[in-house]
């Protein structure tokens, strides 16, 4: 058995994969990756299932060492600098530790999260099908909990295939695109329009519960409280104080705050990766073009597989490394008590 | 007669999932009419559905948009929803122990002074009660009661406590709950039970379903540390009293 032992691991790192629907109603929520096509990418490049469980990195910098043979990873996600034993490894790549060799990963940057899959996937124990990590309900395999210094992550020795890399989709900064609802009844089209007028940025208190937005405040017509119903991944609510906040994998599987608007399932993996105090926009559209995007972003998913390409020449990818280096924002000063940027990034 | 059950509005909650409201207030009757549905679906699955929550006044039906869209998917709920007649309380009955008062809940004194009452009152008014988990949300097995006597309905606590035992029983607004995980909660706090809602590598793992009816009968403190330990080994200290 090969195994990947943490050396080095920041706050918010954690065990994730896609996570454990169908027990929302008893109040297990689904968790999961934060980013699910930057997980089903990193995946492929290492010929894993989409979304067989990796690590999810949050913002800090991260070490692993291969133990008792050589391990073959994937990366993908929040890009940074990754380097192997000195010799530098391009984002959306794979490469491979051999036996007692370290990969040691920089900060985050243009983006929050960071994807390392494992090839031949991660040992656990799975529970509602997943080893996906949730600390308030005791779940997560190989530890129900995030990831701490000195945890191991077994899997088999790394087979001899050739290195891969993988063609995505730029990233753009184009607004977040919601549709309104279901509470969207109980503000006025004052209120819509504020909200969809302004910059927001994501607060550095935010979690894998929830982000928590700042801008204008958003008020309600009548109080802030609703009878508690469901939420989804991207539900927006808006608390007594008029500061969103949209519901994240880990969030509350009801909630008692009104919902003015959710992110389209095409959009979430982009939102959910926009820096701490990086301002961005919300763009309402209508269901017909959410769900048309959403069909688009299957189709995307699928595709993952046909969008790798061999490896021949990236080991030392200068193109690559600039794009993941200088991706076009700074490294954020960081605050060390919360996984977010305390500061906006300078871009 | 009876009169024709009025149509749910179908509210949009992204693009993958469908808020089917009965009520926007906390009502039996729609919490009925959301139970009745949910079961409908189990019976008669509509393809494209993934999961369903119930709720106090809603049902959220998420879906996959690849499979059906959102109007082909409301009509067909909203056919359902029209077969879906309320029905009687749940078949399963569970009485549920509770160690009232003293270090098991710390608020008791407090909610008697507070109506006027002594805390043998509130004790034998919550125990006297026929309640019936309308949801179950929040947190892994964090059930929500209907049917709390009007009398000891009363407003939240002004400061929410950001941490509460594991297996409190508590009182807030006109509900009253059982609260299976440690956390932060704003109720007034009864009791504890020893019953674990939710508890892994036990079969099954969630021990109440939405619909159940429930009460509650009064255990002294001893009886609760004894209870709890026979339920951390995975015995089941609920009873079921109509199987």
């Amino acid at each position: 058995m090969s195994k990947l032992v943490v050396t080095t691991i920041g706050p918010a790192s954690s065990v994730q994969d896609g996570g454990r629907p169908g027990s929302q109603r008893y109040g297990l929520t689904p968790s999961g990756a934060i980013d699910r096509l930057a997980l089903a990418a990193a995946n492929a490049l290492v010929g894993n299932e989409p979304f067989a469980a990796a690590v999810e990195i949050g913002p800090f910098g991260a070490a692993f060492t291969a133990r008792g043979g050589a391990v073959r990873v994937g990366l993908a996600g929040a890009p940074r600098s990754a380097e192997i034993g000195g010799r530098a490894i391009a984002f959306n790549s794979s490469a491979t530790l051999a036996d007692g060799e370290t990969l040691t990963l920089g900060f985050a940057r243009g983006g929050s999260f960071s994807y390392l899959a494992i090839e031949h996937g991660i040992e656990g124990e799975p529970m509602f099908g997943s080893l996906a990590v949730n600390a308030r309900a005791g779940l997560g395999s190989p530890y129900p909990r995030p990831l701490q210094n000195g945890d191991e992550l077994t899997t088999q020795a790394a087979s001899r295939a050739a290195e891969r890399r993988i063609e995505l989709p730029a990233i753009n900064d184009a607004p977040i695109r919601i549709v309104f609802g279901p509470q969207d009844d109980e503000f006025s089209g004052e209120s819509k329009k504020l909200f969809l007028d302004s910059e927001w940025k994501i607060s550095a208190t935010s979690d894998r519960m929830g982000y928590r937005l700042e801008g204008p405040v958003i008020k309600h017509l009548d109080g802030h409280n609703i009878v508690s119903d469901g939420t989804v991944n991207g539900s927006i609510q808006i608390p007594g104080n008029g500061q969103p906040i949209v519901l994240m994998p880990d969030r509350g599987t009801s909630g008692g705050y009104p919902k003015i608007a959710t992110v389209i399932s095409a959009d979430f993996c982009r939102f959910a990766q926009i820096s701490a105090g990086r301002p961005f926009r919300f763009k309402a559209v209508t269901m017909a073009e959410a769900q048309a995007e959403a069909r688009k972003f299957h189709e995307l998913l699928r595709s993952l597989p046909d969008r790798l390409r061999g490896s021949e020449d990236f080991g030392l990818n200068i193109e690559a490394l600039r794009d993941a280096n200088v991706a076009g924002q700074a490294v954020s000063a960081v605050d060390a008590t919360t996984w977010q940027a305390a500061e906006p990034a300078s871009g | 007669m009876a009169e024709p059950l009025s149509p749910p509005r179908l509210l949009p909650s992204g693009d993958s999932a469908i808020t089917v409201e009965f009520s926007r207030t906390i009502d039996d009757a729609a919490n009925r009419r959301v139970l009745a549905l949910d079961r409908i679906i189990a019976a008669e699955p509509i393809a494209g559905i993934t999961e369903t929550v119930p709720t106090y006044r809603s049902l959220l039906v998420h879906y996959d948009p690849v499979q059906i869209g959102f109007d082909a998917l409301g009509e067909q709920l909203l056919a359902q929803a029209a077969k879906a007649l309320p029905t009687a309380a749940g078949k399963r009955r569970w009485r549920i122990p509770v160690a009232y008062g003293g270090e098991n809940g710390i608020d008791l004194e407090d909610v008697a002074k507070a109506l006027d009452t002594t805390p043998e009152d509130i004790v034998a008014r919550h125990t006297a009660g026929d309640y019936r988990v309308a949801m179950i949300g929040f947190t892994p097995g964090w059930s929500y009661l209907s049917g709390l006597e009007k009398f000891l309905h009363m407003p939240r606590r002004k400061d929410p406590r950001l941490l509460t035992p594991a297996g409190t029983i508590s009182i807030g607004g006109i509900q009253t709950g059982v609260q299976c995980l440690a956390g932060p909660s704003g109720w007034h706090l009864l009791g504890r039970t020893a019953v674990r809602t939710y508890q892994l590598h036990r079969d099954p793992i969630f021990l109440l379903e939405p619909g159940d009816a429930i009460t509650f009968t009064a255990v002294d403190a001893k009886t609760f540390a004894e209870q709890d330990r026979a339920a951390e080994a995975g015995e089941f200290i609920a009873e079921l009293v109509t199987p």
